[in-house]
């Protein structure tokens, strides 16, 4: 076997990873408040008490609301800045990329706090799912730009050529030839968006109106150990839906990847 | 083409950025904002012990969770580049991002399961007799903020050590091998130096957000591991004192850039 200790360490370390994620559906199937071992017995009662929830109810439908808009915007905003700055050159375009790219590296907590200021202090307006939607969509922009940048990088530029020279304006070009192949870019980095905007807390703990968002709602649900199986339950099903958004992104991609005949190099991030 | 996003930066990043700055030289008395521009929140940010507690903290564990993320962090990143079998990179690489699409506050609060007093990891030495009574030096405090941030931090500092693992030219590793280099040497002296912009890059992606995290340092920090984004947020949300909130987090800004800038400038040599 190759790597011996290295290997041993590895596996270590995915155990350590993963040792948040095992206990997760372990407590939300057991049957007892307390979370601790030994475990009590097996039970579904949590699922089933979520559904009575309304109040979780209408965080959930806040939060896929504020996930579909912010991340419908990103890819936007995505393909503008990928398409830019794979196929032109422009004055300041370091810069501006550079600038475009920084809410990655910068604190959630000063983006919160930032926005924060100019809505209530400066502009007077109150918060709302449209605050989070602001907030979460300049840090999702930088994500869906270095997806879309690799689909738009692996494009051949005469297929555009040959479209121009064959009589399509150049918004036909665009639409018709370049749309289509990047197609599988766009859908995973829409996918990524929503599901970045679903669990952003720190920044939808700032902006958040009356309404909560879910990651929100779950921040009030911790306080109370009575509450805390429930919470357990909510998250296993999250975990779920984000895996299955996630594979399908990941189909997406390598489509994508493979579509312009490029190699595949990894997955996310 | 460039220019909606460039617009909506612009916008919503580098104006409230600016009014960030600006409302740290301004002052609150109770809802009515100063408008006249003082170093007063400045002056208190100094001289007040407990902002400088925190901040000092603040500094001191994201330094400590860079260096203990980034240090097993990279072993793995070198195993997955160097000893996984190409077909199956792919698949390490998925089985180490998958647990990082669990809800970011749940990991946190899971942690707090496993390090607790009847938690996960006492019970289990307990039962095992390693330990006699329970082990408390590792939840609220310091320590369990490190711990909890280690593991959330672990993808973004494994990808970047990978990419650039990677990207080294294999037959340089036989070239230093076959002019004398034991392997030993031939790690510290090639592959190192080599991959040293993946460890610079995975060193800012941990070291500058971890100064902004508010709720590892609420769930599992305690008193005494609290950090300067929790007293930022306090300032903003409960205290309603603007300013202040504003004046802490552009110090912890500032803070956190003159590292990062000394850190990069002492490794400058390897980002050539």
């Amino acid at each position: 076997m190759r790597g011996g200790w290295l290997r041993i360490y590895a596996i270590t370390y995915l155990v350590f990873l993963y040792l948040p994620v095992i206990l997760l559906p372990l407590f939300a199937f057991n049957d007892g408040t307390v979370m601790a071992f030994p475990l009590k017995g097996f039970t579904t009662q949590w699922f089933v008490q979520l559904a009575g929830i309304e109040a979780l109810h209408g965080a959930l439908l806040n939060s896929v609301f504020i996930a579909s808009v912010t991340a419908a915007l990103s890819v936007l905003l995505g393909i503008c800045a990928a398409r830019a700055s794979t196929r032109f050159r422009f004055p300041f375009k370091a810069p501006i990329m550079g600038a475009i790219m920084v809410p990655l590296v910068l604190p959630e907590i000063i983006v919160a706090v930032s926005l924060l200021v100019v809505v209530v202090q400066v502009l007077d307006l109150p918060l709302s799912a449209w605050t989070v939607i602001a907030g979460h969509t300049l840090i999702c922009t930088p994500f869906a730009i270095a997806i879309l940048s690799s689909a738009f990088q692996g494009l051949d530029q005469s297929f555009e050529e040959a479209a121009i020279d064959l009589g399509e304006t150049r918004w036909g070009a665009f639409k018709n030839i370049i749309l289509p192949l990047v197609s599988p870019g766009i859908v995973a980095s829409f996918l990524i968006c929503f599901t970045i905007s679903l669990d952003e807390f720190i920044i939808a703990f700032f902006l958040t109106g009356a309404e909560p968002t879910l990651p929100v709602y779950i921040w009030g649900q911790l306080r109370f150990p009575t509450k805390i199986p429930a919470v357990m339950a909510l998250g296993t099903l999250m975990l779920v839906a984000s895996l299955i958004i996630l594979s399908v992104a990941e189909y997406y991609r390598r489509r994508g990847v493979a579509r312009v005949g490029g190699k595949d190099s990894g997955g996310f991030l | 083409m460039v220019s909606p996003t460039a617009v909506y930066v612009l916008l919503l990043l580098a104006a409230p950025l600016a009014a960030v700055v600006a409302f740290s030289f301004w002052t609150q008395d109770f809802l009515t904002i100063d408008r006249t521009l003082t170093l007063n929140n400045y002056r208190e940010a100094f001289t007040d012990p407990i902002y400088r507690t925190l901040m000092g903290r603040s500094l001191m564990i994201s330094g400590v969770v860079t260096v203990v993320t980034v240090v097993l962090a990279f072993p793995i990143a070198y195993f997955v580049s160097f000893y996984v079998d190409p077909s199956r990179k792919a698949l390490w690489i998925f089985l180490i991002t998958i647990p990082f699409w669990t809800s970011y506050l749940l990991r946190v609060f899971l942690w707090k399961v496993i390090l607790g007093f009847n938690g996960v990891f006492n019970s289990g030495l307990l039962s095992l007799g390693i330990i006699d009574e329970p082990i408390t030096f590792i939840l609220y405090n310091a320590n369990a903020v490190v711990i909890t941030l280690a593991h959330a931090f672990a993808p973004f500092t494994i990808l970047p050590i990978y990419v650039a693992l990677e990207k080294i030219d294999r037959s340089l590793l036989e070239a230093s091998r076959d002019l004398g280099e034991n392997r030993m040497t031939t790690f510290f002296r090639v592959t190192l130096p080599l991959a040293m912009p993946g460890v610079i890059a995975a060193t800012l992606i941990v070291f500058i957000p971890t100064i902004g995290d508010y709720v590892t340092p609420r769930l599992v920090g305690g008193p005494d591991g609290l950090m300067i984004a929790n007293m930022i947020q306090t300032q903003f949300l409960k205290l309603n004192n603007a300013p202040m909130g504003a004046t802490l987090a552009v110090l912890a800004m500032c803070a956190v850039t003159a590292i990062s800038l000394i850190f990069v400038f002492f490794n400058r040599k390897y980002l050539r």
